[in-house]
C-alpha cells in the first residue's frame, strides 16, 4: 500500500497524482484555523530538505464543509490527519469528522516539529481520541522519541490501531552570509534523503516490539521501490511517500513499478510476503 | 492555458547579462507559457527544485534569467551547452496581457519575465529600477525601457495618468507599487519546493488573504488560477 506523507500532496490541485495512491492523507487538520509559520517556510540543506509550514489549515469546521466534500468527491479512500494543542482539541476534531465511508482512517499528528508539542502525552491524546471514535486511528510518532517502542506499545495500548513512522527531524539550515536561521520560525522539520535509516530504525524497532500485530505506516526519505522495499522488509504494512512528491510528482506511480520489480527480483508475490523479513535473522 | 510537463532538457546555451546568466534550454515538448508563468528546475544532487519565471522564448528554446546569489543558481550559471536539467512546466496562473496601455516595472532580477511579457504586447513602454550599473546590463532585455539606479526608485518614474502596470520585483517595491497603483499585477516570490499546490511553502499574505503563490499566483490580481493543476491530462505526463 502506498500513501503520501501528510502535507506532501493536495488532492485538489494534483489529483493525477492523488489517485495513483491507495489512499490520500490529507494535511493536518486542528481545531480552529492555523495561517502557518512566517516566511521563509522552506529551505534546502544538506542531504535533505527544512520546512516550517505551521500546520496551516482551515479548521475543522471549514474543513468538513468546504474541504472534504471536494475531496470525497474525487473517489480515493482518504486518511485524515489530526493535530492540536491538547487531547479534547484531538478528541473534538475526530469526533467532528465523525465516521465517514470515504474516511479510511485517522492519523494523530502527535509529532509535527514546527509548533509547540501538545500538553499531554501520546497516549493521552490517543485514548481522548478513541473515546471519541471509532474509526482506524494511527498514532504519528517522532524519530526523535529516545523510547519510540514503549510509546509506540502506550499508543497502541491507549487504543491506537497502528503506528505512522516517522515524521521529520528538527534541523536548522543558517544563511550563507548573515548566519541567521533561513527559515522565518528558525529550527524546522528536516525531511529526505537523511530520514531513510532513522525511519528504517523506528520501524525495525517497533515491529519487534509488538511482534509484528499491528499495522505501521513506514515514511522518511522514500525515494524509489528499493526504499519502500526496505521499510517493508524492516516491518512497514504501508509505505508513504514524502519530499520526493515535491520534485517528482510521478513519484507513486514510478516508485509502485519499481517495488514490483524490487520484489519479484527477490522471489517475494507480493509485499506482505517480504513484511519483516528484515527480522528473521535476528536473536533475541 | 497548457497543461504543465516534466522533462529533461538540455542546455541549449547561456550568456552573460552584467551580473545574471540567460540560461536557454531546448524546448522539446515544454509549452513556453504565458509570461509571468514559471518552470521548476531541478539540479541533479539538490532535493528539491527551483521555480524560475519564463523570460524569453525563442523559438525551440525557453530562456530564463538568473541571478547567482546561492549554491543553486549558481550552479545553474554554471551550466554547460549539453547539460541536462528536469523542467516542469508552465506553472502558475500569468500575467494579463490583453490589457489597455500597459507599463511594465521592473527591480532588480525581478525584470526577469518582462523580456517575454514586452515581446507578446508589441513593446510597450517599461521602467526598470536596479541596484547597480551593472546589475542594469539586463535591461538591453526589455526594449523602451527607461532606466534608474538607486537611490533612485521606479516608483518615482511611474506616471500619474492612469496605466496598467504589470510588476515584479523585491517585496518593498511591490508594495510601494501596490501602494500606488492598486490594481497592479504584481509578480509575487517565496521559496517553494513543488510548484503545484503540495507543500505550502510559497504562502504569502495579500489583502488579508494567505494565497499559496504557486496555484494562486505568482501573479497577485493576475489572471484567475487554472486548477486543478495536476488533473491527468495527456499532455501534462511526467517524464
Amino acid at each position: 500500500m502506498i500513501l503520501n506523507a501528510s502535507g506532501c500532496l493536495d488532492a485538489l490541485t494534483a489529483p493525477a497524482v492523488a489517485r495513483k495512491l491507495d489512499a490520500y492523507v490529507v494535511k493536518t487538520v486542528t481545531l480552529e484555523p492555523r495561517a502557518g509559520n512566517p516566511q521563509p517556510r522552506l529551505a534546502e540543506t544538506d542531504f535533505g530538505m527544512l520546512n516550517s509550514i505551521g500546520l496551516q489549515n482551515p479548521g475543522v469546521e471549514r474543513f468538513c464543509t468546504e474541504v472534504l466534500p471536494r475531496l470525497e468527491e474525487l473517489g480515493i479512500p482518504l486518511w485524515i490527519s489530526v493535530g492540536g494543542a491538547e487531547a479534547t482539541e484531538y478528541a473534538e476534531v475526530c469526533a467532528r469528522i465523525g465516521e465517514r465511508a470515504t474516511v479510511h482512517a485517522l492519523e494523530l499528528n502527535l509529532s509535527c516539529p514546527n509548533v509547540d508539542p501538545a500538553a499531554e502525552g501520546a497516549a493521552e491524546i490517543v485514548a481522548a481520541a478513541r473515546a471519541a471514535t471509532e474509526a482506524p486511528l494511527y498514532a504519528k510518532l517522532s524519530p526523535l522519541l529516545p523510547d519510540v517502542a514503549g510509546v509506540a506499545k502506550s499508543v497502541l495500548e491507549a487504543g491506537a490501531t497502528g503506528l505512522s513512522l516517522v515524521n521529520s527531524l528538527r534541523g536548522l539550515a543558517l544563511d550563507e552570509w548573515t548566519l541567521e536561521p533561513r527559515l522565518g520560525r528558525g529550527v524546522g522539520g528536516y525531511s529526505g534523503a537523511a530520514l531513510r535509516p532513522v525511519a528504517l530504525a523506528a520501524v525495525f524497532i517497533c515491529y519487534k516490539a509488538t511482534d509484528g500485530e499491528v499495522p505501521i505506516v513506514g515514511m522518511g526519505g522514500v525515494e524509489t521501490g528499493k526504499h519502500a522495499l526496505d521499510l517493508i522488509a524492516a516491518g512497514a504494512s504501508a509505505v508513504a511517500l514524502g519530499s520526493i512528491l515535491f520534485r517528482d510528482p510521478n513519484a507513486p506511480e514510478r516508485v509502485r513499478g519499481e517495488l514490483a520489480e524490487e520484489l519479484s527480483a527477490r522471489g517475494f508475490k507480493r509485499p506482505e510476503e517480504a513484511r519483516g523479513v528484515a527480522h528473521r535473522s535476528q536473536n533475541d | 492555458m497548457p497543461a504543465p510537463r516534466r522533462e529533461r532538457r538540455k542546455v541549449a546555451g547561456s550568456e552573460r547579462v552584467g551580473v545574471y546568466t540567460l540560461l536557454r534550454f531546448e524546448r522539446g515538448g515544454l509549452d513556453a507559457g504565458i509570461p509571468g508563468q514559471f518552470f521548476m528546475l531541478e539540479l541533479p544532487g539538490h532535493v528539491v527544485p527551483r521555480p524560475f519565471s519564463i523570460c524569453l522564448a525563442p523559438k525551440g528554446e525557453l530562456g530564463f534569467l538568473i541571478d547567482p546569489v546561492g549554491p543553486v543558481t549558481r550552479e545553474l550559471c554554471e551550466l554547460e551547452r549539453g547539460q541536462e536539467v528536469s523542467v516542469f512546466g508552465p506553472l502558475g496562473n500569468g500575467f494579463r496581457t490583453d490589457v489597455d496601455r500597459p507599463l511594465l516595472v521592473g527591480g532588480g532580477i525581478g525584470v526577469a519575465p518582462l523580456p517575454y511579457a514586452s515581446q507578446l504586447m508589441g513593446k510597450p513602454p517599461a521602467i526598470l529600477g536596479f541596484r547597480t550599473r551593472h546589475h542594469a546590463e539586463a535591461a538591453k532585455l526589455v526594449p523602451k525601457a527607461e532606466v534608474c539606479i538607486e537611490p533612485t526608485l521606479v516608483t518615482e518614474l511611474i506616471p500619474a495618468v492612469p496605466m496598467n502596470v504589470l510588476a515584479c520585483g523585491p517585496e518593498p517595491m511591490l508594495h510601494a507599487v501596490h501602494a500606488l497603483v492598486p490594481d497592479a499585477q504584481l509578480a509575487w516570490e517565496a521559496p517553494m519546493a513543488c510548484g503545484f499546490g503540495a507543500c505550502y511553502g510559497c504562502v504569502v499574505e495579500f489583502e488579508s488573504k494567505s494565497v499559496r503563490l504557486c496555484v494562486e499566483g505568482p501573479i497577485l490580481n493576475g489572471r484567475p488560477p487554472v486548477l486543478p493543476v495536476l488533473n491527468g491530462s495527456e499532455e501534462e505526463k511526467a517524464e
